[in-house]
């Protein structure tokens, strides 16, 4: 007869494995997207991303002297948002490189899943950003010609529209439904808000993804976004903002890691607030077009502090009366 | 004065599957006379009895076995008559090894089944009769303790205290732990008991106000205690979502009165106290009968038991003996639980008795169980989500197995009731309870220093 601490209960259909696997579910319709307006190269960039990952798991994890744990599928994850997060043209050192560092830099060098402060599949990015500037820049999302390139890739993305002021034109209907539908350029995972929003809802529903960060990144980049003046009126400039670039995928799949962000439900609302406010600081004010990268690295290393700030008051515990 | 505005929850808690449906039907059976009885001298929270009885002796049912010059203590009585064979050790459910009186049985079943008569009979007489005082002392020499699981001397529960005075009794009639019904059978076959002890509890205690709280899940209960209470004034019946740990005492405080049971302090500081539906029926039989606590109600149930049903049981019966007059277990059987599967214990042997705080014998099998793989704390938050005494169990745990005591204290690990919400819920798998446990264990040795 076995022993064991109770309780002896366990929720159904509750494990990390299960947490994964949704994410992976959630992941696929905006990687089916990709692959429609991308063609090869989406599946190049996230097959070369997820191969490398996997690798690079378990040679650093047997390199540490632990068991390497692929079948919690969570390198899969990291490959798969980073290469969604890639531009289509990134030559294969790119995915390699920024694979290995999200890996092995942002992951098991902590001590593997749970540990990591940061997310691994932004530090590889950040770290790919950063080293091979010119293959990940600007100038990364189009192609000068049309020769081999699906045709989408000669526009520019709207965040660069939005850098170089052609917001106006964005409010345009065509311009609102090619955001929408996902008919405009753009890193592989972030062009289709439809896409995105199939697999982000599921993701919520089933638990996985804090709604709170979620709610807290939109709206926040929303509000935000109401501010400024690039469109015709306020609703149509926050909108934009939001429907541009990788504010979306980013609220969705990469700020909602869970093992990177708050653990209190007051944190995670700070979490997903600064997020978007951060993303709008980068997008506005500094030379790069998109944000949510460095929003959500920043944010990952106030998050121990957030943790601690935010702890909730215990049943019937009597709040402090003035300064000690 | 019955809740007509709805009911209150509490905030948190989760849903496990019920499995109340293996026995909520089964009327209460009177266990056969068992051959051997297990008197613990210490059933309760509180200083151990000493034994008054010698070896060979001959003891009648109802004769006292063993008492303590102690507030805060229980005395224990026999069952059933017999011989003392032994004075020697038994394991309680919770794993101690406390000394028992060993009784050879000598009776047969009648005794039990007249005794359970009595409990389904409607009290008699005017209960206004009975002074506080009076009451209080019956049911300290009744033996009396919390039938719920936590064993507390009822006595000293129901003692008055001046600076704190109890205004409403509430009657926790919820039984939210899975699978277990004891309760729900006491309040449809002894509920003129559970009324009579009630309103006894009540004068102890000095409430004016009683309020019967049941969950929804039990239909039937809630209409046999609402009729039962169509006549009685102050007293009234209050319906609770079906939810757990509903039946925890300052989580159905705070849904039924909507007050909060400060951090560390107990029900009387926020004027109300708790008291289990099978323990309401002892003090009937008490402060009435003149009948020490003996025998009570135990479930047996769960997918590994061949015929799961409620029990009147003498007390020391071991539940090896329970078990096999349930049919024995199932091939399927994986684990044997003292109480209900989220609070219980799991018995490493049968050889164990029934103690007046066993409620329940949950078997489970491997299914039933559904052991989740273990991995690291993925910082989720999830049992943040469902603390029902709203900590942050992730901490709790990772600081415990890190052995970082004093990070460990900063987030109240005494708050912590141990109900298993956040294991319950932890996607990862993590022990958080048991580390909590183990946390809390280790702040009291070093604090001893």
């Amino acid at each position: 007869m076995q022993v064991a601490s109770s309780p002896h209960l366990s929720r159904e259909s509750c494990s990390t494995r299960r947490m994964m696997l949704d994410v992976l579910i959630a992941l696929t319709p905006p990687f089916l997207f990709a692959v429609w307006l991308f063609g090869w190269y989406a599946v190049y960039q996230v097959g070369l991303c997820v191969l490398t990952c996997l690798v690079s798991e378990y040679v650093f994890t047997w390199m540490r002297g632990k068991r390497p744990t692929l079948g919690d599928f969570s390198a899969v994850i990291t490959g798969m948002i980073l290469g969604l997060s890639l531009p289509w043209s990134a030559p294969w050192y790119v995915p390699v490189f920024g694979s290995m560092v999200a890996i092995g830099l942002g992951k098991v060098a902590y001590g593997g899943l749970g540990f990591n402060i940061f997310n691994p599949a932004m530090v590889g990015r950040a770290f790919v950003m950063l080293s091979f500037a010119t293959a990940m820049g600007s100038g990364a999302y189009l192609a000068t010609s049309e020769a081999d390139y699906p045709s989408i890739v000669t526009q520019p993305t709207p965040m660069m529209q939005l850098k170089s002021g052609a917001g106006a034109e964005m409010s345009e209907t065509t311009a609102w439904q090619a955001m929408l539908l996902g008919k405009r350029n753009g890193s592989l995972g972030e062009v289709s808000v439809l896409a995105i929003l199939l697999g982000g809802t599921y993701l919520v529903v089933r638990r996985t993804a804090s709604w709170r960060v979620v709610l807290g990144m939109l709206g926040t980049v929303f509000g935000l976004g109401m501010m400024s003046s690039v469109a015709c009126c306020p609703i149509q400039s926050g909108a934009i903002y939001l429907l541009s670039g990788a504010v979306l995928f980013g609220a969705f799949f990469i700020a909602t890691d869970p093992v990177t962000n708050p653990v209190t439900p007051w944190g995670q609302w700070i979490f997903g607030i600064g997020t978007g406010a951060l993303t709008m600081l980068i997008r506005v004010f500094s030379g790069y077009p998109e944000g949510v990268m460095f929003a959500v690295l920043i944010m990952n290393a106030l998050v121990p502090m957030i943790n601690n700030g935010t702890i909730p008051k215990a049943f019937g515990a009597v709040p402090p009366t003035g300064a000690k | 004065m019955e809740n007509k505005h709805g009911e209150g929850t509490f905030p948190r808690g989760v849903h496990p599957r019920e499995g109340k449906e293996y026995s909520e039907h089964r009327g209460i059976e009177v266990l056969p006379a068992p051959k051997e009885l297990r008197i613990p001298l210490v059933q309760h929270l509180g200083a151990p009895c000493q034994a008054v009885v010698k070896l060979r002796e001959n003891v009648v049912a109802e004769q006292v076995l063993g008492t303590s010059e102690a507030f805060v203590s229980a005395p224990v009585f026999a069952p059933l008559g017999g011989t003392v064979q032994r004075l020697g050790m038994a394991t309680l459910p919770n794993g101690r090894h406390v000394p028992t009186v060993i009784l050879k049985v000598q009776e047969d079943a009648a005794y039990s089944e007249n005794l359970f008569a009595r409990f389904q009979s409607q009290p008699e007489g005017n209960l206004e009769g009975w002074d506080a005082k009076t009451i209080l002392e019956k049911i300290r020499q009744a033996g009396l303790v919390g039938q719920g699981g936590a064993a507390f001397p009822t006595h000293v529960k129901l003692a008055r205290n001046e600076q704190k005075p109890v205004d409403t009794l509430l009657v926790n009639g919820c039984e939210c732990e899975p699978y277990l019904t004891a309760d729900d059978r006491t309040m449809l076959e002894m509920s003129g008991n559970v009324v009579a002890g009630a309103r006894l509890a009540a004068r102890a205690v000095g409430a004016s106000r009683v309020v019967l709280c049941i969950e929804k899940n039990k239909p039937e209960a809630i209409q046999a205690m609402r009729k039962c209470l169509e006549k009685e004034a102050g007293m009234g019946v209050m319906t609770m979502p079906t939810k757990y740990p509903q039946g925890g005492e300052k989580q159905l405080i705070l849904a039924a009165l909507g007050r909060k049971v400060p951090l560390g302090g107990l029900p009387m500081d926020v004027g109300a106290a708790v008291v289990n539906v099978g323990t309401c029926v002892s003090i009937a039989m008490a402060v009435l009968h003149d009948l020490p606590l003996t025998h009570r109600v135990v479930t047996v149930t769960g997918g590994g038991v061949e015929r799961p049903g409620n029990f009147f049981v003498p007390i020391g019966t071991s539940i090896q003996t329970l078990i096999e007059h349930c049919g024995g277990l199932k091939e399927s059987a994986r684990r044997v639980i003292a109480g209900g599967p989220m609070m219980g214990f799991a018995l490493g042997s049968l050889d164990i008795p029934v103690t007046k705080g066993t409620s329940g014998i949950t078997v489970l099998t491997e299914e039933e169980l559904r052991t989740p793989t273990t991995t690291h704390c993925i910082r989720c938050g999830h049992c943040v989500n469902v603390c029902p005494m709203n900590l942050v169990p992730t901490r709790l745990a990772m600081t415990s197995r890190a052995k970082q005591w004093s990070l460990f204290e900063k987030y109240h690990p005494m708050a912590c009731v141990e109900c298993g919400c956040c294991s319950f819920t932890c996607p990862a798998g993590v022990p958080i309870v048991q580390l909590i446990r183990i946390g809390k264990v280790e702040l009291q040795r070093l604090k001893k220093k």
